[in-house]
């Protein structure tokens, strides 16, 4: 399936002639051979994958393990296009009324321990991530809540009984985090081996790990896909600052960095070394929100916070802001792309969204003087980064203003942001974000039903339509029910109740050296991280 | 003598004490913590169960007395614990770094030095004319800049020239070699902020050594020489400089030991992986331990370097009293 | 810093008094050109900031994203930033934002100093022993993590800035005016003073203070600078005023991250504005010390 609408892998040539296919190139072979450089900007908890959230484990750690099945390394931007890992043929649909997957797990994958894998490993490890023993922190799984158990009828198949046929099952098993680990490490040394050691039977065996400098692959010479990897090994540099990071793409000591650069760095790149750079860019998972808060006056007026959200103007702001922050399509709750997302003519009806911003902020002032809240002053708390939040924060101000509102801005350190907006819910209106790494709509919207079930609504409200919809629609069998479903639920959340809104969802840009090849952008920094297809090109280097 | 140095150390135990206290009770008042940070951080789903079985196992739900007195025990024991971000020993977190930092602190002492001692001494000879007015706006440009704008500049335009020049941008390496394995490749990663540091650091030596050796310039012996008839170098490098060192010394240790692990900025703008910046990144992540660990060491090297200045005072100058 | 280093010579005042004003004044600027210099920085800077609305061409914190990028020009002297800002108007009202950090955490900094210093001399004891152990614990404990306290605790804002700032101040301050003070006590008019029976305050008030008063005016001068500086320090750090606010640490740092090569003129005016202005208050500084200590005074 193809919803690429506005997932692209542009080349840039600015003012050059010379335009790149990039890692799009078709019927290039792959040639084997060279270190892959890249860098990454954030730190390394422990290589728990189960456990942890940041993409600083992911990119050095995921190459060293394999996921029972992956979003397709040829066709990452398709949110919904799933293939085998460490299964055979094709990932298997749903039998017996959507109530049980079968899994037929390849005979040929051993752990770089020299043990073999089995669908023992494999139960072990979704048993670990669904059902974790008392004390064992695992993360998501909520996003499991559908399945009832595991079962292995013979050492090559693995069985997943549900308790109710879920759309959201299989996204959530293809997620980046879900590394297959041994039965033997997890029986013989315990849960929490996981988090010093590593012993996957991915692409590359781990060779070092330097706190703070480095983390060091070299290839997994039995690694069961077929004369993969190409790469002899790689190396993930640490480098936590912007600049240094895009400085080091452009001196060259990285070739490439996964997560994003802004569109100014972008331009820098491909100015200074034209050819040389390649950028691939695409929607991004990652929809970023403000949330009035309910518990307090007057947020607490359904009429106040239909004036914030009518008083944005997203039209204007995609195309200024897009080129100063990591932000572009203007979308409703679901991924841009997806086919449960809105059209444009569906999002033109709804509040904030409106193509005429005059009459979207003379509403605003009506509704405002109408409940009595002209002139509002409050503080938008907001997340000490840069990249988006600090200059969306500093956007937004500037429109609450364009209605007569008069905002600051309370920019918080992470950690004192996260204990504002989570735990003491201090803050009049936040900037906030859902971001996801597979793209599974029916999961990701959660954060929209009332705060006393989501474990991500921040804004504080009940409402018991939203989780009714919510219910019916993950329930929901045939994809239109889905989606129809899925309008009654925008419409309310974003417009009819304004519980909580999206600015811009987020662009990603990868500007990379243009031997790099093979790497293709997903929706997700999270996504296609095994780096088993990635080559370099000695013609280009 | 040995009293005073009994005396000396025995006052530093307040001082340490108080930090473990001050750090231990600011890093408490922050709110957060490193697992809300470490599972929630990325805006990804996190389980609220699993961030309390976070807590739970790194003690952070323990009362605040008895992780104080965790601490305080470890202190004694001489076991500084685990990271909370990383789980590793802070023992091997830190010296893995400690190489780096040091590398840096001493070359750009050295730095430092070379452009103090002689700018300063120009300066002093020539007061007042327009060769004391430039070397001063020099110096006082170096502490003006804010060192990461100084260290993007220093990158940038190395990036630019080279490209202009070769054809191909160059920027100093950004992984740490050790310089006994490799020593161009370290050389040209400290090379730069080195300089930069140095610079900015040379600012306060360069004043100090100008006045104090106007001072010495203006005492009698020295008139007593120059009425023999000594060569003017001869006085000024003799007699004059070398009485004029002691407070340039002093100093230059006590920025020597801010330099281990003050160089917050500088280590990230050059992506170096030191003390300064696993400062940055612990406090940011709130790594309790770490960051109280960091903070004693670099309060147990400014205590200990303040603690050799005033014996050097002690030994070399007769006034002091040791009372 | 020694006694002898920063007590006044007598004569030197009365011998600027003496002659009249404007040869003064210009008498003061040859002596002490490159403080002349660094004393016309501050007094445009304080012109600046004062009359900001005045003379600012545009509205400081208005996007205008039509002019985004603009280089600077006719119409935009310095240039727009990202949000078509313009930069001239933002430093100009950026000169209050730095010049209200700077002076009130050096005067509350150095007064702090002043107090416990003096105190912790004329007291001494155990009283000196425990001031001065507090102040070591502080002289040696690291800034960013008082700055990131402080601002987490109390949530940020210009004010909390100011006291992530001024808290090291103090206890710099203290220890050079205590080594200055020490000397003063053994001084025989003190002696002479608490012969008379005079009260605690009246001494220190009248006795010491007024001798300590040149360290404390060098000092006062030292920190303006250095607080502007560790005010754009902090906001690299992301612990500084916030947008949309003018502030110069906040404009150099977005400015050079991002846009260092792309847009320069982002980056470099406010990164030229805190350099002169540091560089202003030091070179003052510096001509103030030289004035106040004859010891350094050319023959």
């Amino acid at each position: 399936m193809r919803f690429l609408k506005s997932t692209l892998v542009v080349s840039f040539a600015l003012g050059l002639a010379a335009a790149w296919a990039g890692g799009a190139a078709a019927g290039e072979t792959p040639v084997r051979g060279g270190i892959l450089k890249f860098v990454v900007g954030s730190k390394i908890p422990s290589y728990d994958a189960h456990m942890e959230s940041t993409f600083g484990m992911i990119h050095p750690i995921r190459p060293f393990y394999s996921l029972l099945i992956r979003v397709n390394p040829e066709n990452p931007s398709s949110p919904t296009d799933f293939v085998c890992d460490l299964c055979e043929g094709d990932v298997p649909a749903a039998t017996n009324n959507g109530l049980t997957y079968t899994f037929k797990i390849r005979k040929d994958v051993k752990f770089h321990d020299g043990t073999p894998l089995t669908a023992h490993d494999i139960k072990a490890t979704f048993d670990k991530i669904i059902f974790p023993p008392e004390g064992v922190p695992s993360t998501r799984k909520a996003f499991f809540s559908s399945l009832d158990s595991t079962t292995v009828p013979d050492d090559y198949t693995l069985v997943f009984n549900m308790k109710y046929a879920s759309g959201a099952f299989l996204p959530a098993v293809a997620a980046p985090y879900n590394f297959v680990y041994s039965k033997k490490d997890l029986d013989e040394n315990g849960y929490a081996w996981h988090q010093k050691n590593i012993n996957g039977t991915g692409a590359f065996t781990f060779v070092e790990h330097k706190p703070g400098a480095y983390v060091e692959g070299k290839r997994y010479e039995n690694y069961h896909h077929e004369g993969k990897p190409y790469l002899d090994g790689f190396r993930a540099i640490s480098a936590p600052k912007m600049a240094v990071r895009l400085q080091a793409i452009r001196g060259n000591r990285a070739a490439i960095e996964f997560r994003g650069f802004p569109p100014k760095a972008r331009d820098d790149l491909v100015k200074a070394l034209g050819d040389k750079i390649v950028v691939q860019e695409s929607d991004w998972n990652c929809a970023l929100q403000f949330l009035p808060n309910h518990r307090r006056k007057p947020f607490d007026d359904v009429r106040v916070r239909r004036a914030l959200t009518l008083a944005v103007d997203r039209r204007a702001g995609s195309k200024y802001l897009s080129k100063i922050a990591i932000v572009k399509t203007m979308g409703g709750v679901v991924f841009p792309g997806h086919p449960l997302a809105a059209t444009e003519e569906e999002l033109s009806k709804i509040a904030g969204y409106w193509p005429s911003i005059e009459k979207s902020r003379a509403e605003a002032k009506r509704l405002l003087k109408e409940a009595g809240a002209e002139g509002l002053e409050f503080v938008l708390l907001n997340r000490g980064v840069d990249q988006p939040y600090r200059v969306v924060g500093t956007w937004l101000i500037d429109q609450f203003k364009k209605v007569g509102l008069k905002v600051t801005q309370n920019v918080l350190p992470s950690p004192a942001f996260y204990d504002a907006v989570r735990k003491k819910h201090d803050f009049d209106v936040t900037v906030y974000f859902n971001c996801q790494s597979i793209v599974n709509p029916l999961a990701d919207v959660s954060a929209y039903i009332s705060d006393d079930i989501a474990g991500n609504n921040y804004a504080g409200y009940q409402d018991r339509t939203m989780d009714k919809l919510f219910d019916q629609m993950n329930r929901a069998s045939d994809p239109a029910e889905q989606r129809r479903i899925m309008r009654l639920y925008e419409k309310r959340a974003l417009d009819e109740e304004a519980l909580q809104f999206i600015t811009l969802w987020w662009y990603k840009i990868n500007p990379h050296r243009s031997y790099v090849k093979g790497w293709k952008i997903a929706p997700s920094h999270y996504l296609n991280q095994h780096l088993d297809n990635v080559w370099l090109d000695p013609d280009l280097m | 003598m040995y009293n005073y140095i009994i005396k000396r150390l025995i006052l530093t135990i307040p001082t340490l004490f108080g930090a473990a206290v001050l750090v231990f009770v600011l890093m408490r008042l922050v709110p957060g913590d490193v697992c809300e940070v470490r599972m929630a951080g990325f805006g990804t789903f996190a389980d609220p169960e699993a961030i309390e079985i976070c807590r739970e196992n790194l003690g952070l739900n323990d009362p605040v007395l008895v992780q104080f007195g965790q601490v305080m025990w470890g202190y004694l024991t001489l076991d500084l614990g685990v990271s909370m971000w990383t789980g590793q020993p802070i023992v091997d977190e830190i010296g893995l770094r400690f190489q780096l930092s040091l590398e840096i602190a001493i070359l750009a002492t050295l730095v430092a030095i070379l452009i103090a001692i002689p700018l300063g001494t120009i300066s002093a000879i020539k007061q007042d004319t327009w060769i004391d007015y430039v070397v001063r706006a020099f110096s006082i440009a170096g502490i003006a800049m804010p060192s990461f704008w100084l260290g993007i500049m220093i990158i940038l335009g190395l990036l630019i020239t080279t490209q202009a020049l070769f054809g191909t941008p160059w920027m100093p390496p950004i992984v740490y070699v050790s310089p006994f394995e490799d020593p161009l490749g370290n050389l040209a990663q400290v090379f730069w902020p080195a300089v930069a540091t140095g610079y900015r650091y040379s600012a306060v030596a360069t004043r100090m050594t100008r006045s104090t050796l106007l001072e010495v310039l203006r005492e009698d012996y020295v008139r007593t020489a120059r009425a023999k008839g000594l060569l003017e170098k001869i006085i000024i490098n003799r007699h004059a400089l070398k009485n004029a060192m002691l407070p340039v010394v002093t100093i230059f240790g006590i920025e020597f030991a801010f330099l281990i692990g003050g160089l917050v900025v500088t280590e990230q703008v050059f992506n170096l992986n030191g003390l300064g910046k696993l400062f940055v990144e612990s406090v940011l992540t709130l790594d309790f331990t770490m960051t109280q660990q960091l903070v004693m060491l670099v309060v147990v090297i400014f205590v200990f370097m303040n603690f050799l200045v005033d014996l050097l005072y002690a030994w070399l100058d007769p006034r002091i009293r040791y009372g | 810093m020694t006694v002898s280093d920063v007590r006044i010579d007598p004569d030197a005042e009365r011998a600027v008094e003496r002659t009249p004003r404007p040869a003064a004044l210009l008498g003061l600027i040859a002596r002490y050109p490159l403080g002349a210099a660094g004393a016309f920085v501050v007094l445009v800077m304080i012109f600046a900031a004062v009359f900001a609305e005045a003379i600012a061409p545009y509205d400081p914190e208005d996007n205008a994203f039509e002019y985004m990028f603009t280089p600077p020009g006719a119409q935009f002297w310095l240039g727009t930033d990202d949000f078509g800002r313009d930069i001239l108007s933002r430093i100009i009202h950026g000169a209050r934002t730095a010049l209200f950090v700077g002076f009130v955490a050096a005067v509350i900094g150095a007064t702090g100093g002043l107090v416990l210093g003096v105190a912790s001399a004329y007291f001494g004891g155990w009283f000196d022993l425990i001031i001065q152990r507090v102040m070591d614990v502080f002289m040696a404990f690291p800034l960013i993590i008082l700055a990131l306290a402080v601002v987490a605790v109390l949530g940020p804002g210009i004010d909390k800035v100011i006291i992530a700032i001024t808290i090291p101040f103090i206890p710099q301050c203290a220890r050079v005016v205590r080594s200055s003070a020490l000397a003063i006590r053994e001084m025989p008019y003190v002696d002479a003073a608490r012969a008379c029976g005079f009260s605690h305050a009246r001494i220190i008030l009248r006795h010491m203070v007024p001798n300590v008063m040149a360290p404390y005016l060098i000092m006062i001068t030292a920190f303006v600078g250095q607080a502007i500086l560790l005010e754009a320090v902090l906001a690299f750090l992301g612990l500084g005023v916030q947008e949309p606010t003018a502030a110069w640490g906040l404009m150099l740092k977005s400015g050079a991250e991002e846009y260092a090569e792309s847009a320069p003129w982002i980056p470099i005016f406010p990164g030229l504005a805190i350099s002169l202005a540091v560089f202003g208050f030091n070179l003052f500084g510096d001509a103030l010390r030289d004035a106040l200590d004859p010891k350094l005074r050319a023959q």
